[in-house]
């Protein structure tokens, strides 16, 4: 029996948490102890995690690490396993969770306890969702996430926190309990809710189309695709910055997944027929949102829009079915992890000192902030896909990829480009560069040592992927064929039948 | 004489009341007492209950019957009366109606219901059922100095009485047709073409449906629990519940199994207008106890989705159902008896105001317990709802699930907005300290209970899993 590496990872953080929960004493040093205990939890799974990417085999599409146990008799296992597409996303999360934490330990004043508690809770149930192999352990960790997420936005968000942490939660659990029935029915079609087995069995063509469309309410609104995006700008300008960080830089991530791992594989027939939904939809988001977020007054705002607006480069490349494409989109939700997280960092920042978001508060910063000036000029090139940034790599293979099925879908998400430059360095412009316009923010300081530590880590690993993005196309490289082959399997198979 | 040891934990609570009448007529100030020997009767009765045999026992000319189903569900009555006595103990003497006659009546209706669950035989049945709502009248009418209290008592008795009434003419309309009052007899004498019994069936589910409050037979269930001192609420909340369910279950599924095109579409009716109901009724409530009764009528339509399928996974599913309701509805009647200030209880939403600032351990729990009434995961209250939606999708009634899940989506709103009001909004005067232990052991282990039921979901259901009807 081997060491169970996933569920250690996966329970880490929870036992962290369970730590936080029960010490108590004074306030100081509870406050003081809870911090050690999140920041050493945290790392020791990100070190776990790159130990279990060290450990990955990369020669075979096979799932790896697998372990089962019964859960509910005769009827579910509890069964978790990665593959190359699983991996990323799982060392995504692990390094996002200290940034969050570190970022937190400052800007968090009142009931720090236990916003780290929910932190961790919320990384154990994000890692779960790219663990698990069995659909009804996956809604399990799926939904769940909306617990600490309602609380962390509820809690300590800005003042319009009430309605955006509904919003967001009764969104998302609409979209979610039509991916319940989905889930028994699959049961109850097929006999198992196992994932290993599921991607085997063909599910007869007849359900697909259904099941499909269930599957995608509730990613469509994690996602959050055109026209269900609109619970995402609410629930980022009033989260604090550890959560607006969580929920653009994994949560969204989690719908992105589920398209892959669940909408492509289990229902290959469906997803090609509703490949032209997605693709209007998605050049809806990129072109729609990326106008909206020209016209924001926000700093949040403006970077949440642009988030549909890259979520839109990924499904777009998803459903492009090329090999180019699905590694562009994977590619794009990592860089899209770290950049968005950096991006609301560096309004986190300004907002801890100042403590506002309107882009009119500023301008002049760089005769005030110059090392801010200056991370913030790399995230915003990350953010609009210069090349040489991991942002680049991304949009440029999805554009090629969707080159190969659909010359103007291409052509209108390459405009998305375009846009997005234009709002993000406009942002820029108005934020950092000019007079100052406000002679109040002349006290304001520069960034601290935590500060540099994280948004050095976050920059190194954007410029490094976008210079060198070679390891993350060895790890998701033979899954993705795989997934492409058994795709093409399937729908060959389907066009047979039908023929006959 | 050989029959009489399967009736122990009957016979034992009837002579346990008439004791403890006794003691409370010659014992001066024995409310202490009274209420201590009728816990400790309780539990005698679950150990007596718990050393019955497993196989299937009918006795006095089979009209009553001890089987996994009736074990199962009086263990579940007995003990959740229990722990409703233990936790409400402060309250009751706060509001000083603490007359012996209270644990009393408890018991005596306790008894009723043990009676109604292991009832075979129409007339055994009336007459159980008969004595829970006799107890069941005085009770919600308990404080009669107060007007709300006479009112839902009144309510209560009136529309109640309406409800027996109609059923005792659908076991006549029964007898009438079928020429028995065993259930068994009845099974084999019944069929679909047969309208008089169909309208005897039909005068049935409406009776039932009234004990369960189903929609649209709720009307007195605000009212009532409104009403009524809270302890009552937190009685009417849990223990009826359980034989009106199981009663229900043992109705459709013994005697009328055969005629399950006619009574099937009702069932699937009474459960989605409850769903609706429930979760669209309650939005408006600022009365925590009124909204506890729209819920209770919601989450009764999901016991019935299970009930309404006609399969043993189906009946399983709204067993497991009704105990995970138990549960979260225990914890939640103990977070209400928490909301004391200066000997007042509060019953207004508002109170709760800030509850997470004076009370983190008191709103962390009651955090654990709303979300899990409204069914997400990981908490017990989602698993309550997957079995039963996962029987309810194996014979492919897609509708009833779909409008199902919604509802517990448009539910969720009005739970969140509990959540809302005690972890966002400005703290007010922290409440008394509860010094209660009956109450804490009881808040504390139904939301540990719901918060680690993931870690192993089986030890519930295979329990369950070996109830079989048919």
């Amino acid at each position: 029996m081997n060491f169970p590496i996933l569920s250690a990872i996966i329970f880490i953080p929870l036992i962290g948490a369970f730590f936080i929960f029960v010490t108590t004493g004074v306030q100081k040093n509870v406050e003081k102890n809870s911090k050690y205990v999140a920041i050493f939890s945290s790392l020791t799974n990100f070190l776990l995690s790159i130990f279990l990417w060290y450990s990955f085999d990369t020669t075979t599409a096979d799932f790896q690490f697998v372990e089962k146990k019964n859960w509910i008799e005769g009827f579910i296992n509890f069964q978790l396993g990665v593959d190359g597409i699983s991996i990323l996303f799982i060392l995504l999360t692990t390094f996002i969770a200290p940034v969050c934490i570190f970022s937190a330990i400052h800007s968090i004043k009142f009931k720090i306890k236990e916003f780290l508690i929910a932190i961790l809770v919320m990384e154990t149930l994000m890692l779960g969702v790219f663990c698990s192999l069995d659909l009804v352990i996956f809604y399990l960790f799926f939904e769940g996430g909306l617990i600490p997420m309602f609380l962390i936005i509820g809690i300590w968000g800005g003042p319009k926190r009430v309605y955006s942490a509904f919003k967001f939660f009764l969104f998302t659990l609409l979209g979610s309990v039509l991916m319940l029935v989905a889930i028994i029915s699959i049961y109850w079609i097929t006999g198992t809710s196992d994932v290993i087995k599921l991607l085997d069995i063909r599910i007869p063509t007849e359900y697909q189309y259904l099941l499909w469309l269930a599957f995608f309410s509730s990613f469509a609104v994690k996602l959050p695709m055109w026209p269900v995006h609109t619970w995402l700008p609410d629930a980022h300008v009033e989260a604090p910055t550890a959560g607006s960080v969580i929920l653009a830089a994994i949560l969204l991530k989690m719908a992105g997944y589920g398209f892959l791992r669940f909408s492509l594989g289990l229902f290959p027939v469906a997803s090609d027929y509703f490949t032209p939904l997605i693709f209007t939809l998605s050049i809806m988001a990129i072109i729609y949102t990326s106008l909206v977020a020209l016209m924001q007054e926000d700093m949040k705002k403006l970077i949440a829009y642009s988030s549909v607006a890259h979520m839109g480069f990924v499904t777009l490349g998803i459903f492009s079915l090329t090999k180019q494409g699905l590694e562009g989109s994977i590619i794009q939700m990592i860089s899209h992890g770290l950049i968005s997280a950096a991006l609301f960092l560096c309004v986190g920042v300004v907002y801890d000192r100042f403590h506002s978001r309107m882009i009119s508060s500023y301008g002049g910063l760089v005769n005030i902030m110059p090392k801010y000036s200056l991370v913030f000029i790399i995230f915003v090139l990350a953010a609009l896909g210069l090349p040489g940034t991991s942002g680049f790599v991304g949009e440029f293979l999805v554009l090629v990829g969707v080159l190969q099925k659909n010359i103007l879908v291409a052509i209108l998400a390459s405009l998305g480009v375009i846009l997005a430059a234009a709002y993000m360095l406009w942002l820029y412009k108005r934020v950092i560069f000019g007079k100052i316009a406000n002679s109040e923010i002349k006290i304001m300081t520069d960034l601290n040592k935590t500060e540099i530590y994280i948004f050095s880590s976050l920059a190194f690993l954007i410029l490094f992927f976008g210079v060198y993005p070679e390891p993350l196309f060895n790890t998701i490289d033979i899954s993705v064929n795989n997934l492409i082959e058994n795709y093409q399997i399937d729908i060959n198979f389907y066009l047979a039948e039908t023929t006959n | 004489m050989q029959t009489i040891i399967y009736i122990l934990p009957e016979l034992f609570l009837s002579l346990a009341i008439m004791s403890l009448l006794m003691v409370g007529a010659f014992i001066k100030k024995s409310f202490k007492l009274v209420y201590l020997l009728t816990i400790f009767s309780l539990i005698f009765a679950i150990i007596l209950l718990l050393n019955q045999p497993s196989e299937i026992i009918k006795i006095f000319n089979e009209s009553y019957i001890i089987d996994r189903l009736s074990i199962f569900m009086k263990v579940l009555t007995l003990l959740f009366c229990l722990f409703v006595l233990l936790s409400s103990k402060d309250y009751v003497k706060s509001i000083s109606i603490d007359k012996i006659e209270y644990p009393i009546i408890i018991l005596a209706s306790t008894l009723g219901m043990i009676l109604m669950i292991s009832s075979y035989d129409l007339i055994v049945f009336y007459l159980g059922l008969e004595l829970q709502s006799l107890g069941l009248y005085i009770l919600s009418s308990f404080r009669r100095d107060d007007e709300k209290s006479t009112e839902a008592g009144l309510k209560y008795f009136v529309l109640s009485a309406l409800a027996s009434g109609l059923l005792l003419y659908g076991c006549s309309l029964i007898y009438g047709f079928t020429g028995s009052t065993n259930f068994e007899v009845i099974s084999a004498n019944l069929d679909g073409s047969n309208t008089g019994a169909v309208f005897g069936i039909v005068f049935i589910i409406v009776g039932l449906a009234f004990k369960v409050s189903a929609v649209p037979f709720h009307m007195w269930t605000p009212d009532v629990y409104e009403g009524s001192p809270t302890s009552v609420t937190s009685f009417f909340a849990l223990v009826p519940k359980i034989a009106a369910l199981s009663v229900f279950i043992r109705f459709m599924y013994v005697p009328f199994i055969n005629v399950i095109n006619q009574w099937q579409i009702i069932i699937v009716f009474l459960s989605i207008a409850s769903m609706i109901l429930g979760a669209v009724a309650a939005i408006g409530q600022n009365n925590i106890k009124r909204l506890m009764a729209y819920s209770s009528i919601g989450h009764m339509g999901y016991a019935l989705a299970g009930l309404a399928t006609g399969t043993n996974a189906g009946i399983q599913s709204t067993i497991i159902y009704l105990t995970i309701y138990l549960v979260m509805n225990l914890g939640a009647f103990g977070c209400i008896f928490m909301m004391k200030r200066e000997n007042v209880f509060y019953e207004n939403i508002n109170e709760l105001s800030g509850l997470s600032k004076n009370h983190p351990v008191l709103s962390l729990s009651f955090l654990i317990i709303l979300f899990s009434l409204a069914g997400i995961p990981p908490l017990a209250g989602f698993f309550a709802k997957f079995y039963v939606f996962m029987s309810v999708i194996e014979v492919k009634m897609y509708a009833l699930a779909v409008i199902g899940l919604v509802t517990t989506v448009v539910s969720a709103f009005y739970y969140l907005r509990i959540i809302k009001v005690i972890y966002f909004d400005k703290p007010k005067k922290p409440f008394e300290k509860c010094y209660d232990w009956g109450l804490k052991i009881s808040l504390i282990l139904s939301s540990i209970l719901i918060l680690i039921y993931f870690v192993r979901p089986s030890a519930l259901t295979n329990i369950i899993s070996s109830i079989v009807i048919y």
